[in-house]
Formats: C-alpha cells, structure tokens, sequence
C-alpha cells in the first residue's frame, strides 16, 4: 500500500486537490441553492444528460487540447510562456483572410483546408519565435514578453479584420463567411463534433512522441529539469528555448483556425476568447504531459458543461465553477501539499526496510 | 493650430489622462514592489477585482468610505497572502499560483455579485458611495495647471502620494533596503541574518494595498460601480508599465501615464477616423522594446560583473 501511495504520489494528489474541489462545490450549492440536491445533480450528472450536453463537452475540450499542449512544450523546458492565448487569436484572424484571399483559386476542398491549417500552424509558430527569441537571445522575461504580445496579437487582429475583411452586412464585428469547401466537417448528428476534434487528438499522440521520443524533446525536458546541468552538459539552451516556444505556438495556431473552421466559420470573436488560460489549467492539472492534458481538457470541459446546466436550471450562477477550478489548480500546483503525508510513508518505508536488514544480518 | 493637435494639448485632455492613470499607478506600484523583492506578481489583475467589488458591496452596506476602505485594503491583502502562503510556503510556482488567483477573483466577484444583487452585470442596483473630487482654492487662480489638477478624485491625488510612499518605504526604510537586498540577492541576504521568506511576504502584502487602493479607484472613483471584470487587464498593463520604468518610484509613475495618454488618445481620436487599434497597440510594443533593451543590458552587466 504505501508503496503504491509513494509510486503514484502526483496523480493521487491531484485526485485528491480535485476531490477537495468537489467538496467545497457540495458545501457552496447546499448553502447558497434552495434546492441543493437538485443542483448538485445538474452540475455533476448534468453534462451527462443529453447527447448534444456530451457534445458540447468535446466541442467545449478540442480548443482546450490545442492550448494545453501549446502551454506544456515550453512550460516543459520551465519557460512560462502564457502566449497561447494571444497565438490562438491572431492566427485565427490571419489564418481567415488567408482563406479568403485564396478563395478565388477555387481549390479542391482537401487541399485547401491542409493549405490553410498550414498557414495557420506556421503562423502560430512565427509569433511563438518572437519571445522565445527574446527571451533566449535577450533573457527578457518571458511572463510579461508572452502577456504584452497576446495584447499585440489581439489588437492586430481586431485592426485586420474590422479594416480589411468585415462583413459589413453582419450587424456585428465579425470577417466574412468562409468558403463551404474549407469547413471541417462536423460529423456527429445533434452536436458540433468536428475534425478538429480528431486533429486535436492526433496533436496530443504526435506531442507526445515529439516530447519523450525524440532528441529535442528529451532536451526541452532536461533544460526543464535542470537548466545548468542541461548546459553544461552541451545541450544548445538557445536553440531549446526558441525551438519550445515556436512548436507551442504552432499547436495554438492551429488549434485556432480548426475552431474557426470547425464551429464558427468566420472569424467573430469580439475579445480574447481565454482558451489560452485555459490552456495554462488543464498544462497544471496535466503536469504538462499531453495524453494527461487530453484528459484534464475533458475534465474542465465537463466541469464548464456542468456549471452551464447549473447556471440554466437552477439559482446557481456559472462562475461557481470558477471558483472550484482556481481551488484545484491552487492545490496541485502547491508543491508541499501533502508533502508531509508522503515523508511520513517514506520515513515508515525506510524504518521497515532497515528493520528487514536488521534482522536479516 | 490643425484640431487634432489641439485636443491633445488642451487641459480637458491632460486632466483626463490623469483620470485615466490612476488605475495603472496604483497596480504599477504594487507590481514594482514585489518586482524589487524578486517576486514577478501577475495577481494584481485578481487583487484589484476583488478589492473593487469589496468597496462597492461594503460601502452599500455600512454607508460608510471609511470602512469601505478599510474593508477593500483588507480584501487586497487577503488576496496577495494566499498568493505569498502558497509561493513562499507551500511552494507553489508564484505564476501558476497567480493565475489561479486572478481566475478565482474574477469568478468569485461575479458569483457573489449575483448572490447579493442579482445581478452578473453590474451592481448598479447596489446604492454604493463614491470617493469625493477635490478642490483646491490655490490651483484655481492658476491657469493650465488648475485646469489640469484641479477637481481630481481625491484618489488620483492618493495615487501621486504613493508614489512618493514608494520612493519613502523602498529608499528610505530598513525595511526597503532589505527588499532590494533580498531581490538583488537572497542568499547573500540571508547570510547576513535577514528572513528571506518574510521580507518577500511583506513586499506582496505592500503590493496587495497598492493594488487594493487601484481597485477601490475604479469602482468608487472612475466609476460608480462593480462591473464584471472591470479591471480589463490593467493588472497585466501595471507590469508593463513598471517594466517600463525599471521597477523605480518616477520611472513606474511615467510608465503608467504613459498608458494614461494612449487611452485618453483613443478617446480623442475616435471622431479622427484614425485605426484605435493601432494606437492601442503602441504601449504593448514600447513595453516589449524597453523591456528587451533593459534586460539585454542587464544581463551584460552580469556577465561583465562574473569576469
């Protein structure tokens, strides 16, 4: 038993920081719902309740997925590069007028959505190599680099498309309609489950290979790890840094444009849509390893899912998933939490084994 | 004189750019001084919510500014501990532990907003008081001066005070020198018998009474109300604007009117036909540029120092 608790320490605290959150979530609907079985009901089985509420859960997690991992590859070499948000935006909004502009070659739908998720990829990736750039070349901050260019990309963004690509007809901000033939198909009847959902699961395998399989991987992961042995040992730091952070920035990039491919088919977002932070939780709970991401993305997709019902059939506002979210992250990104739960086992551990030596010798 | 040159450098626009300072001068302060600390604080966004919201809900309920207040800068500093316990003790990254706390601000506010008035919006059902204007008899026989200063929110005079209360505690204070000391070099400063920990929970709890003074101004001064995530990422520009100033008492008060003028700008320019966007676009760039020149020249210092 113990050394089992000790095996899997991290996951069982993450459990438990989630189970803690569930708890204060039962505590808060009994106090503040009139009728708190009822609501405890909409937000824990709520999501599960219709085949379009399952939907939307997956719908709700593919962007979640592209921002997770765009966060975990530099987050992995321990450069908090909170770009995703800013990268997702603004190769969405380019990535769209490249649509449009190349609309007029009437290409065959396959190759027109690889050509455009391309561009967006590649974009997502260029404004990814501004901070790692900076940050490698520089060593300016990459926290307050990745915060001031996600205001960039968002003003940059909004200039393009209210200036160049508004569809004056809308009675909102918004680009014009995509072309039909660059949709990604949504294929499962009463939801919006498109492509991207399996884009973006093909993102987490091949993030996944790229991370523990491969040269650059195991360099990210040992600057991460230890940025001085990972120097001295000869590992190109500069190369790591830049090379983390324009790989993250593809993924968001085209995290992006699938959304907008997939759902909107324009691009209409007023303000930053916050999948990038997003990105950020489900990177913590996921201790930034992309096939735990894909889970925790589904996890906090069920949990927003959850409090939406909540929000729709009882007093209970949505926010209160916020709430319980800040709570999670808080407890599992506290390195110490439970920390002397696990010396206790690990010095009881050890006593056993030299009580076992003892007695052998 | 063409007109857009002379609504620039009318008084109606310079006192509006203090107006608009404000709210960036007090967060701007409060991420300078945990900066100094060796602290980068990303909560201020969350501290100034919470603060904000606190003021306008106490101040419906007690009728009171005073307790308001006090009640707002306690929020403040409440927010800023967690963020202090769980970095400094419980070893949290202090930018994922921020992050955490910026979010649970933002949806602790609404939630209870909605609990008390109803409300997810805004809580102008709330009969909530504001800081008073002030009016100087002296500053009204002076021409451009008094039209510039005069008639301010009580806070936005607050705010030039503390920014003279920074250069005070940070220069003038054992406990600013321990502040440098710790953020220069904390192994260094130990040794000589100074608890790392505490000074850097000080700094954050310095930080979170800025930070709290930022929020009270925007719902008790700039506005009359709780508005849903009305701080607007003024947290993450305060970082921006400190950068900018290289953390120092004046340099962090140019940084932040800085963005003053560029909002007031796009207030100006709307009837211009002159892209927002791109005017809004410029502090984020500058910030991105000084900032990039002032670590290059930092870490070559370093390097030049190590030799």
């Amino acid at each position: 038993m113990e050394k089992f608790v000790l095996k899997y320490f991290n996951l069982l605290r993450t459990i438990i920081a989630i189970l803690i959150g569930f708890a204060i979530s039962v505590l808060i609907l009994v106090i503040v719902s009139t009728s708190s079985i009822e609501s405890i009901k909409y937000l824990f089985l709520g999501p599960f309740m219709s085949v379009s509420r399952i939907g939307n859960i997956i719908e709700l997690a593919t962007p979640i997925i592209f921002c997770g991992i765009a966060i975990a590859i530099p987050f992995q070499a321990s450069q908090f590069n909170v770009g995703a948000e800013g990268t997702f935006f603004i190769s969405a909004a380019f990535g769209t007028a490249f649509a449009l502009i190349i609309q007029k070659l009437n290409l065959p739908g396959f190759i027109y959505i690889v050509l455009v998720l391309t561009f967006a990829t590649l974009f997502g990736g260029f404004w990814g190599f501004i901070p790692g750039y900076l940050k490698a070349r520089f060593k300016a901050n990459m926290v307050v680099l990745t915060l001031m260019l996600n205001y960039v990309a968002y003003f940059l963004s909004i200039y393009l498309i209210n200036y160049h690509f508004r569809d004056k007809s809308a009675g909102f901000l918004t680009s014009y309609r995509l072309p039909e033939n660059v949709f990604l198909k949504q294929f499962i009847p009463n939801t919006r489950i498109h492509i991207g959902f399996l884009i973006a699961i093909a993102s987490v395998f091949i993030a996944y290979y790229f991370l523990y399989h491969t040269t650059l991987g195991y360099e990210i992961r040992m600057v991460g790890f230890n940025f001085n042995f990972a120097k001295y040992s000869g590992i190109n730091v500069f190369k790591v840094i830049v090379l983390s952070s324009v790989i993250g920035g593809s993924f968001a990039g085209l995290g992006g444009m699938a959304e907008v491919m997939g759902i909107h088919r324009r691009f209409l977002w007023q303000s930053l849509p916050g999948y990038g932070w997003d990105g950020v939780v489900v990177a913590i709970i996921g201790k930034n390893n992309p096939i735990l991401i894909m889970f925790a993305s589904l996890f906090l997709a069920y949990l927003r899912i959850g409090g939406q019902v909540l929000n729709l059939l009882s007093d209970v506002p949505f926010e209160m998933v916020g709430v319980i979210e800040s709570i999670i992250i808080l407890l599992i990104t506290a390195e110490a939490f439970l920390e002397n739960v696990k010396y206790r086992i690990t010095v009881k551990e050890a006593e056993k084994e030299a009580f076992k030596n003892e007695s052998l010798s | 004189m063409n007109p857009f040159l002379k609504s620039i450098f009318s008084t109606s626009f310079l006192f509006s750019v203090l107006r608009v300072a404000t709210p960036i001068i007090f967060p701007a302060l409060g991420v300078a001084i945990s900066a100094l600390s060796g602290s980068i604080n990303i909560a201020l966004e969350g501290i100034m919510l919470v603060s904000a919201f606190t003021g306008v809900i106490v101040s419906a309920f007690t009728q009171n500014l005073w307790i308001a207040l006090f009640s707002a800068i306690l929020a403040g500093v409440f927010i800023a501990s967690i963020l202090g316990y769980f970095s400094l003790k419980l070893k949290a990254d202090i930018i994922l532990a921020a992050i955490a706390l910026n979010l649970f601000s933002s949806s602790i506010t609404v939630f209870l907003l909605y609990i008390i008035a109803h409300d997810k919006g805004v809580s102008s059902s709330l009969k909530s008081l504001v800081f008073p204007s002030v009016k100087f008899a002296f500053l009204e026989k002076i021409p451009i001066l008094g039209g510039i200063f005069n008639n301010q929110n009580i806070l936005v005079y607050i705010a030039f005070l503390s920014v003279f209360v920074y250069y005070l505690i940070v220069f003038h204070t054992p406990l600013g020198l321990k502040i440098r000391a710790v953020g220069q070099n904390p192994e260094a400063a130990s040794s000589v018998g100074v608890d790392v920990v505490k000074i850097k929970l000080y700094a954050l709890i310095l930080s979170g009474v800025f930070g709290a003074l930022g929020g009270v101004y925007l719902s008790m001064g700039y506005v009359s109300w709780f508005g849903r995530d009305m701080t607007a990422g003024r947290g993450f520009i305060a970082i921006a604007a400190s950068s900018i100033g290289g953390n120092l008492p004046l340099g962090t008060f140019f940084g932040s009117l800085l963005f003053g003028v560029v909002y007031a700008l796009t207030n100006f320019l709307a009837p211009l036909n002159i892209p927002s966007e791109i005017i809004q676009v410029i502090p984020y760039i500058v910030t991105i540029i000084v900032l990039t020149f002032y670590s290059a020249r930092v870490s070559k210092e370093k390097e030049v120092g190590e030799e």
